[in-house]
Parts: C-alpha cells; sequence; structure tokens
C-alpha cells in the first residue's frame, strides 16, 4: 500500500502509523453533553467506499487526512490536518 | 540423452551433482531436471498421497512432480522443483517422501488401498473417537502423506530484501515482455524486466521458430543485449513476480546465489518490493496435461517440457517418443524430434479432422486410453475407429491446450474470463490498475501475435507515463494458428490424475460434486485440488471443466478459485530477511553504554533501549546485594543515574504556553521561567496517558519530558494536538532525546559532587527545588534540574550528547569517592517504590487521574485533553480501584506484581476480587517487602488488613493497606 504525504509524495504505508477516522478533528467543547461526547471518542462509521482517515508520517511529522477507497483501495490523496482545520 | 549438437548450453563445460548419493554428471546450464533426464533418470520423486512414482512433467516452475530436497544440514531445502534448481559442483539433491528408497517405497501400499483413499476420506473415517484424532490419526496421517520436511535447525544462510521502483515493470522476458520493453525502453521509460528463469527469452529458447529468418534464441540476444546496454534498464533475470499489491507495488523473489555453493558471498535468494507505474504482464501460459488413464507414469510429460529439454538443453526425454494432442502445436514436438534424429513412435491427435503433415504414424480421433511400465513408461494403449493398439514409448509427449498465466492479475480478486477459441481463463482489462496483459499471458498464442501484442502494451504504457514510443517495426515470425479441441477426460480403465502435486483424480472431483460440494472452492477444500506449491497451476482449468461437467454447467458459470500471491513458494526466510535478531528488535544505547557494560552490569531491554540493572561488587552474588546496596548508597551518599532515554520534547512559539495548557491536566501557562513542573498528561477518554517535567526556558519555550516507554507516543500525540485540534496556536515540536546526554545526581551529597565539577556552584538560593538553569561543567556548556524521582536531594544534568559518556565516567568517579557510585534499574525501582512514584506499571492505560490519587491536578480553568471524559461519573468514583501502598504483617517470602486483592478472610475467587499489585520490591530502607497496588475504595482503607493472592506462581500474602508514599512523606528530603 502506498499513501500520498503533501510533504514527501507517495510513500510506502510503513512509514506512516494509522489513527483512525477524520472525525477526531471534530472535537467538541467541553459545553457539549457526555453523550456528544462519547460518540466523538467511539462511534464510527463502517464506509464501504469513499473514507477520509488520520495517518501520521512519521519521517515529516505530518498528520494527514488521507483520502481513500475502502473498495477499490484507490488512495486519491491526503490533506495535511493543518490545512483542514484552519 | 544428450544428443550431440543440439540445445543452446555448452555441453563440453560439464558439473557434477549427487541424486540421493548417486553421482549425476550434467553440464553448465542445465537444471537438475534437464541434467537428470539427460542421463534417463526417470523416477524422481514419490506423490504426495499414494507415493506414485512419478518423473519430471514441465520445464518450468509450475512442476508438479519433482519436488526435491536440495542441500543437508541446516541449510537443506525441502520441496523445491527440480526444473527451477540450476546445477552447481558438489550439488545435493535428494528425493523425498519415499522410504526405503525411491525405487522400493514401502508406503506405495497406500496405493493399493487408493479405492478407499478418495476425496473426503479423512473426513468420513477418523471422525470418532474425537480423542484419538490428535493422538494417533494425525501424527499417522502426516508421517504417511507429505513433501519433503524441514531440517529444524536455525538456517544460518544469509538472505536479503530489497526495493526497486520504476516506470514500468515487465512480467516475463519471452517475444511479448522483450518486445514491450524494448517499446517502452526506447521511449524513455524507466523499465524494469524480470523474469524467473536463468536466462531470459522465454519460450524462444524452448522452440525451434525463427525471427526476422534467425532462431528465437538468437533475436531474443540481441534484444537483451540492447536492453541491457540502455541505462534506463534493469534486467532481473532468476526474479519471479510473486504478487501484485495495492497502488502498483509487486513482491518479488529472486534466486539471488541459489544456483551457487552456499556459503559464497552472495545471499542465497533475495526479496524485491518493485513499486511500478505501470506494468506489463507477459508471463507467458502453461501447457495443461490430458486426464486419461494412469497419464502420470514418469516418462508422461507436456509436449512443450519435451520440445524445451530438446531445443534449449540438447536432451531428449525418450528413445521412443509417442506425442498426444488435442492442438496443432503438439505436432511441433513431433517435428522437432524428428529433426533431432529421435525416434517418434506415433503422433495421436484427439481430433478428427486433424491434418497432420508428419512422417510419422499419425492417429486421428484417438485417444490415450492406458498406459504400462511400474517405475517409467513402457507403452500405451490408443483407441481410435480402427480399434485398440499398444505402442511402445518410453516417453509420451502431451498437450491439452496451453492457459495464460493469469495468475497475477487476479491478484486483488479480479475474476479472469472465459475464451471459447482457446478455452482458457483469459485477464480482464483493469483487474490490477495499471496492469496490462500481453502476447500467450492475454490468450494470445503465436510468435508473430506476441511480438505484436508486447508492441502494442509497450506503447500503450510508454503513453500513459507521458513518453512518446516510436512505431515499433515488428519483427517477421510464424503466425500460425492456434486451434483446438477441448479435451480434458479420456475416459477408460484407471485412475486419471488431475492434480499430479495433490494425488487428485477426476474420479475425486466427480465425487466431489455427487456429495454435493457443487461451488468451485468447496471442491476444492473437498478434494485439495490446486493446493500445495504449485496452487493448480497444472491442474484448474481441467478440473474445473470436470467439475462443470458433472454439475450440468459451463466452466465460465462454475468460475475459478481465488488466486492468491505468492506465484511460487516464497521461502520464510527471504521474505522476513533482515528482520531476524536486531533487525526484528532494534537496538539503542545510550552514551555510556560501554561504561556501564564495562562495571559489569547486566543490560535490560527499556523498549528498545538498553539500560543496566545493577552494577555488582566483589563479595556479592546475587543481584539483590547490589540492589541493596545501591539503594543505600543514592539514601546515604550520591548515586549516578543515566536518564536519556526519557524522551525530551522541546516546544517552542509564541503560543507554546498555551498549547502545554491544553495538553497537560495542570497549568503550564504560569509557571515561571527557570522552574519545572511536574505534568500529567491525559488521553481523551479520560485515562492518564503519561507523565513527566516540563522546565520553562523562556516566554515560548519549554522542554517536557516523557516516560521512556511513551516517547513516541507522546510525540506523536502532541503533533496530533498542534496540528489537528489546534492548529490556531503557532508552536513547533521537536525531540531532542538523542541530542541531550541527562544524568541524575541523586542523594544527600550530590551537591557537594556537583559544586566539585561545576564552573560555577550552586546553592539552595541559586537552585532550590523543581528549578533549572543553564549550567558549565569542565568548559562544557549543559542545563542542570533540580528535580527527582527517588524523594533524595538530586538533579539532571544534561550536556550534548557527545559529551556523554565523559560526564557519566567523571561522575561515576566522583561519586564513588564520596561513598557513593553507579545504580541502576533495579534500584531505582526500589527508590521510587518507596516514594510511592508511578511508572506505567500504574499508570497502564486503564487508570484515571482519579485511581492515582492526581484528580485535583485536573484543571478546572481552562480546557485540556481528557477533561470532559475525565469528570463522567463513573471515572471518579470511590468504589473504584485505587493506588495504595501495601505493607506485609509479618513475615512474608516475597510479594509479587499481578497477585490479586482480597478481603482477608474472604475465598480468593475472581467474584471476591479487589483489585491487584503492580509493582514490588524489597526495600532496604524500610526493611520490608513494599508493593503498590490498585484497590477498590483503597484511599479510604487505609490499616486493613488483606490477602494478596498470585494463582499463576502460587504466592499469598497479607498485608496492611497503607498511603502509598513509605519513606519520607513530608518531602524533607528534597529541599534539604
Amino acid at each position: 500500500m502506498r499513501l500520498i504525504c503533501p510533504h514527501c509524495g507517495e510513500r510506502d504505508r510503513r512509514e506512516f502509523t494509522y489513527q483512525g477516522a477524520a472525525e477526531i478533528l471534530d472535537r467538541p467543547s467541553l459545553e457539549v453533553g457526555n453523550d456528544d461526547w462519547a460518540d466523538y471518542l467511539h462511534l464510527r462509521e463502517n464506509p464501504a467506499g469513499e473514507t477520509k482517515d488520520m495517518w501520521y508520517h512519521d519521517p515529516c511529522g505530518a498528520w494527514i487526512v488521507m483520502h481513500r477507497d475502502t473498495v477499490s483501495h484507490a488512495v486519491h490523496g491526503g490533506e495535511l490536518a493543518l490545512e483542514v482545520r484552519k | 540423452m544428450r544428443i550431440p549438437g543440439k540445445g543452446l548450453i555448452d555441453t563440453s563445460k560439464t558439473v557434477s551433482f549427487s541424486f540421493d548419493g548417486r553421482r549425476i554428471e550434467g553440464v553448465e546450464g542445465d537444471t537438475v531436471a534437464s541434467a537428470l533426464l539427460a542421463n534417463d533418470v526417470r523416477l524422481v520423486a514419490r506423490s504426495f498421497k499414494y507415493h506414485r512414482p512419478r518423473g519430471v512433467l514441465t520445464a518450468g516452475s509450475e512442476e508438479p512432480n519433482a519436488l526435491v530436497t536440495t542441500g543437508s544440514g541446516a541449510g537443506a531445502e525441502p520441496n523445491v522443483r527440480a526444473t527451477m534448481v540450476e546445477i552447481h559442483e558438489g550439488l545435493e539433491v535428494k528425493s523425498q517422501n519415499r522410504w526405503p528408497s525411491l525405487g522400493f517405497d514401502v508406503l506405495s501400499v497406500n496405493d493399493l488401498a487408493a479405492p478407499f483413499f478418495g476425496a473426503g476420506f479423512y473426513y468420513k473415517t477418523f471422525m470418532w473417537p474425537g480423542v484419538l484424532w490428535e493422538k494417533l490419526y494425525e501424527p499417522l496421517i502426516r508421517r504417511a502423506a507429505g513433501l519433503g520436511a524441514l531440517s529444524g535447525k536455525n538456517n544460518e544462510d544469509r538472505y536479503e530484501r530489497a526495493y526497486a521502483f520504476c516506470d514500468l515493470l515487465v512480467i516475463g522476458a519471452g517475444p511479448a515482455g522483450l518486445m514491450a520493453a524494448l517499446t517502452a525502453a526506447r521511449a524513455g521509460a524507466d523499465v524494469i524486466l524480470a523474469d524467473e528463469d536463468s536466462r531470459m527469452g522465454g519460450r524462444l529458447l524452448a522452440e525451434s521458430e525463427e525471427i526476422d529468418g534467425k532462431p528465437g534464441h538468437v533475436w531474443a540476444a540481441e534484444v537483451l543485449a540492447e536492453l541491457a546496454g540502455m541505462e534506463n534498464v534493469r534486467l532481473m533475470p532468476r526474479t519471479t513476480v510473486t504478487g501484485a499489491y495495492d497502488q502498483g507495488t509487486y513482491g518479488a523473489l529472486e534466486r539471488v546465489g541459489l544456483h551457487k555453493a552456499a556459503g559464497g558471498h552472495l545471499p542465497r535468494e533475495c526479496f524485491w518490493r518493485i513499486v511500478a507505474r505501470r506494468s506489463i504482464l507477459a508471463a507467458g501460459a502453461l501447457e495443461r496435461p490430458i486426464a486419461f488413464p494412469n497419464n502420470d507414469r514418469p516418462g508422461i510429460m507436456n509436449a512443450g517440457a519435451v520440445r524445451a529439454y530438446l531445443n534449449r538443453w540438447g536432451v531428449a526425454t525418450g528413445k521412443r517418443v509417442a506425442v498426444y494432442g488435442n492442438n496443432d502445436g503438439a505436432h511441433q514436438t513431433a517435428r522437432d524430434l524428428m529433426a533431432a534424429g529421435v525416434e517418434v513412435a506415433a503422433v495421436i491427435d484427439s481430433r478428427k479432422d486433424a491434418s497432420v503433415a508428419l512422417d510419422a504414424p499419425v492417429i486421428t480421433g484417438g485417444r490415450v486410453i492406458g498406459t504400462k511400465g511400474r517405475l517409467g513408461l513402457e507403452e500405451i494403449t490408443v483407441a481410435s475407429a480402427s480399434g485398440e493398439r499398444q505402442i511402445k514409448a518410453d516417453c509420451l509427449a502431451m498437450s491439452g491446450g496451453w492457459n495464460p498465466t493469469v495468475h497475477l492479475a487476479c491478484h486483488m480478486n479480479g475474476r479472469p474470463v472465459w475464451d471459447e477459441a482457446i478455452q482458457s481463463f483469459v485477464p480482464k482489462p483493469g483487474m490490477i490498475p495499471g496492469m496490462e496483459a500481453a502476447g500467450a499471458a492475454n490468450g494470445v498464442f503465436s510468435t508473430a501475435g506476441c511480438l505484436a501484442d508486447g508492441a502494442r502494451a509497450g506503447e500503450a504504457a510508454a503513453s500513459d507515463l507521458g513518453k512518446k514510443a516510436a512505431k515499433a517495426k515488428l519483427p517477421k515470425a510464424s503466425d500460425s494458428a492456434y486451434s483446438l479441441e477441448p479435451l480434458w477426460v479420456v475416459e477408460g480403465k484407471g485412475r486419471q490424475w488431475l492434480d499430479f502435486q495433490n494425488d487428485v483424480t477426476v474420479k475425486d472431483v466427480r465425487l466431489a460434486a455427487k456429495e454435493n460440494y457443487r461451488s468451485v472452492e468447496h471442491m476444492k477444500r473437498y478434494t485439495t485440488q490446486g493446493m500445495a506449491p504449485d496452487q493448480g497451476k497444472n491442474s484448474n482449468v481441467a478440473a474445473l471443466a470436470v467439475l462443470a461437467d458433472a454439475t450440468g454447467r459451463g466452466i465460465p458459470e462454475t468460475g475459478t478459485t481465488t488466486y492468491r500471491p505468492p506465484f511460487v513458494p516464497v521461502s520464510i526466510a527471504a521474505m522476513g530477511a533482515g528482520a531476524q535478531g536486531k533487525g526484528f528488535a532494534p537496538q539503542r544505547f545510550t552514551t555510556s553504554h560501554a561504561a556501564s557494560v564495562e562495571r559489569g552490569a547486566p543490560m535490560i531491554e527499556a523498549g528498545m533501549w538498553y539500560r543496566p540493572s545493577y552494577f555488582p561488587r566483589p563479595g556479592e552474588s546475587t543481584w539483590r546485594q547490589a540492589c541493596d546496596r545501591e539503594v543505600a548508597m543514592v539514601r546515604e551518599a550520591v548515586g549516578i543515574c543515566d536518564v536519556s532515554t526519557l524522551g525530551k520534547i522541546d516546544v517552542q512559539g509564541p503560543d507554546a504556553a498555551a498549547f502545554l495548557d491544553f495538553v497537560y491536566t495542570n497549568t503550564m501557562s504560569t509557571l515561571p521561567v527557570g522552574k519545572v513542573r511536574y505534568g500529567l498528561m491525559l488521553r481523551e477518554d479520560g485515562h492518564v496517558m503519561d507523565d513527566g517535567t516540563c522546565a520553562r526556558f523562556g516566554e515560548g519555550h519549554f522542554v517536557i519530558t516523557t516516560t521512556t516507554a511513551a516517547a513516541a507516543l507522546v510525540m506523536r500525540h502532541l503533533e496530533f494536538v498542534a496540528q489537528g485540534l489546534r492548529p490556531d496556536l503557532d508552536v513547533q515540536l521537536v525531540s531532542v532525546t538523542e541530542q541531550w546526554a541527562q544524568v541524575g545526581v541523586v542523594g544527600p551529597k550530590s551537591r557537594d559532587l556537583l559544586n566539585d565539577l561545576l564552573d560555577a556552584p550552586i546553592s539552595d538560593e541559586t537552585l532550590p527545588y523543581m528549578g533549572h538553569q543553564a549550567a558549565q561543567v569542565m568548559g562544557v556548556k549543559g542545563r542542570l534540574f533540580r528535580i527527582s524521582f527517588s524523594g533524595e536531594h538530586a538533579y539532571e544534568l544534561a550536556v550534548p550528547a557527545r559529551y556523554g559518556e565523559a560526564l557519566y565516567r567523571v561522575l561515576v568517579a566522583r561519586a564513588e569517592m564520596l561513598g557513593g557510585g553507579a545504580y541502576g534499574m533495579e534500584a531505582l525501582n526500589v527508590l521510587r517504590i518507596e516514594k510511592g512514584h508511578i511508572t506505567h506499571a500504574e499508570i497502564h492505560g486503564r487508570t484515571t487521574a482519579f485511581d492515582i490519587g492526581f484528580d485535583k491536578m485536573i484543571s478546572r480553568k481552562k480546557d485540556c485533553v481528557g477533561q470532559k471524559m475525565a469528570a463522567r461519573e463513573g471515572m471518579v468514583e470511590e468504589s473504584r480501584e485505587q493506588l495504595v501502598g501495601l505493607k506485609p504483617v509479618g513475615a512474608v517470602k516475597q510479594l509479587t506484581a499481578g497477585a490479586h486483592i482480597f478481603v482477608e478472610d474472604a475465598q480468593a475467587k475472581r467474584e471476591n476480587d479487589q483489585g491487584y499489585v503492580t509493582s514490588v520490591c524489597y526495600s532496604p530502607t524500610v526493611q520490608s517487602f513494599l508493593g503498590l497496588g490498585f484497590l477498590k475504595n483503597g484511599r479510604a482503607r487505609y490499616g486493613e488488613r488483606v490477602r494478596l493472592v498470585d494463582h499463576l506462581r502460587g504466592v499469598e500474602a497479607v498485608c496492611e493497606v497503607v498511603n502509598p508514599v513509605f519513606f519520607d512523606p513530608e518531602g524533607g528530603r528534597l529541599r534539604g
């Protein structure tokens, strides 16, 4: 598997650490209730097809939102988490 | 028998090797199979289940019969295909699955009992009684059935792994692959051409055809010479592409040194990971045998293999050869044999209307319905319109047509499509993104067709890669049409073998269908057809045809089984190359490593790091003696300990303080410059992640430490927070763990020691507890922290890593002069347990700040990671297991971490479990065993007696629950 780092280009999967769905970026505020916090932490979609997930590129230290397809295994590209959230 | 003047190898260079102890003479360029055949050795192996005598069937990696063991001792390699092993002087080859010898094999009685051993025999017979399966049936079956055996010893041979990148990977160097590689390479693409044979050229080496008026192998050699001269081309012979994976990644196995004696400078094999933007599958086609009665005797071979042995290795596979086929290609075998002066006994064509222009006895509409010859073919029986007749022959060349080698194209679960004209499966485009099939692998069987298809695929790949390929001038070659009539099974008396490797017959497949294993996947598992090293390369399509017929369906509706990597067996040693020993577990050494080892310290693993366990002194015979002395030394004088393995992260930026407030539970923005604060980090789910210290160097500059074990995890987490959760904060992080060597100077005499060494002395006023400052030691600039993990008056002195070893040696020497010295991990652990300080034994991922008594450290004045979830009811309940100290009541032999805690008089069973022990030690300071553990509602139970039970080790102890800080609870020693 080859993933795309916006800094370093296409690299081998073994250079990356997987984190989970990109929803983790949408952190609720303290005012939000426990149920919604629990959803944010623990509930995940299990999509067949397009998905966005978090990968850490160990060599350059970038957190990346990877756009992939779980059915075709295509990797469409990666965005820096920093850019996504700005 | 070798025919003088035939073949492409130099017969003047003889090479000898042994087969079952017998000396065999071959020539350079021979495989074990070709050399054995040249010496008229037809019996090479015994079959898997019935121990049937078997000989060489093919001339390639698909060989199902001729499996042998090469080498001896630890380097012995079982189940290698004699067709793929190149001989070298002194090579040892042994046959397998026979006892006492290949010619007389006792277990061939299995063959007589064959009527009982059909598909599913084991499933049906050994069902009852169940207890006997493991003890009796399985060991018996395993002994009787099988292939070669592993040596059971550690193989010390060298294997490698490697990586390659290219624009275009061409798989197979036959006519199609050569044309494709040439076309794309001329257009400027970076090309890797991989072929599993030792010599490139594919079928051009095995056929007597001409290209552009010259022998095919000469044309191939010219193309290869041009490719070899191009900088953008890498030729990889002896390299089998074994699998196609996501994003253009391919696995490939190169036989680097297998063709030479072991022990040289070459590794045996290399496992490649090749990343290619495009690939062309030009892997050719595999000929299929015909399932006629008793079609498995040594001497019965695929026709294409007979031609290969003749044309490439100059070997006649028999003195009197019969040819049997359902297609025109088989006729060429007879032509080549006759041209070489070998007698052709008969040409049997299953097609009634076949026109065969040959100067040999021809039987059209004929069927081979039986064979004779116990250890090798002697006679065949042929039936035709004119009746039955016996024909003497010691070799039968058979051809049931060809199957395109579609395997790699199917590795991502694509299914090939049925091609009626060739009665086989061909790849469909797009099964592997970026891959295209060409030539015979694409169902194109004429040489001219292969050349044209290869050129087409090469042009297409070049154009995809943004390169412009010049229109290739196609060489002239034979364009004879390939026509065949389906011929899967010939009925008659005797077993018709489909899968030679697994001893599966037509009857077995029909039985599977009859017992309702109609799905091809079920049939495969019920009969074992298509398993084992050849993975059905010789039998899949024919078995499918039999199953389709037995279930009244067409072949395409019946479908194929799943093709999975690897295409050929890959030795685990090659796949795991570089990942044994230190490759699997790399070692990290501190700068003081050599100094510790010199002092005789046993080194223990801490993550990847190695740290000294203790420093034995003369007269100390156990680790405990050394440890007790080191603890006392620290409490009474001064101890030295390298703490460089702790993670160190430099945090800088205008928003560094705000960032740290967000990742730590406590507030760091209020920390004055020059001060250090203990910090606790939570995971977002409210559990403790790590702890450490945070030192402020400037308004926007901090250095934080992490535990040794969690250093990488914390770095990744902080980057995640900085980039993903708080991109609004202007902060930068960098790990400086390896840049600084940091040494703990610990104990009441620590300041005296340092003041002897520092360029400017320190005092309580200039450097109070939890302070830090720049320091200079013997002219080297460093950092001095007054922090303590042991509860003693202590410092950590950090210098650039290059001075680490020198600093450590100086500190240990000075400490020894003051009655102290170096201490190791054992003493470090005792010191921290005495003080109730936690490590990852306590913050193991399921404990909260509340559990360890730190919930007041979660500031409510700000948001921080984990704050919300840590405040949930269940996370702060009194009934939770809370950190406590455990001190034995009366004498005990030992305490053990992992023991569970019970009310003193309660039964020690799960329902009564009250908690567990995480850390234990013998404390020379308190002169008692001590334990840390988690106990339900523990902080309210100080003074209570509990029972510790370790069911695993059979240890019990009664303890009193106490405050986890056993020693100096007021902390006076820290500040003193």
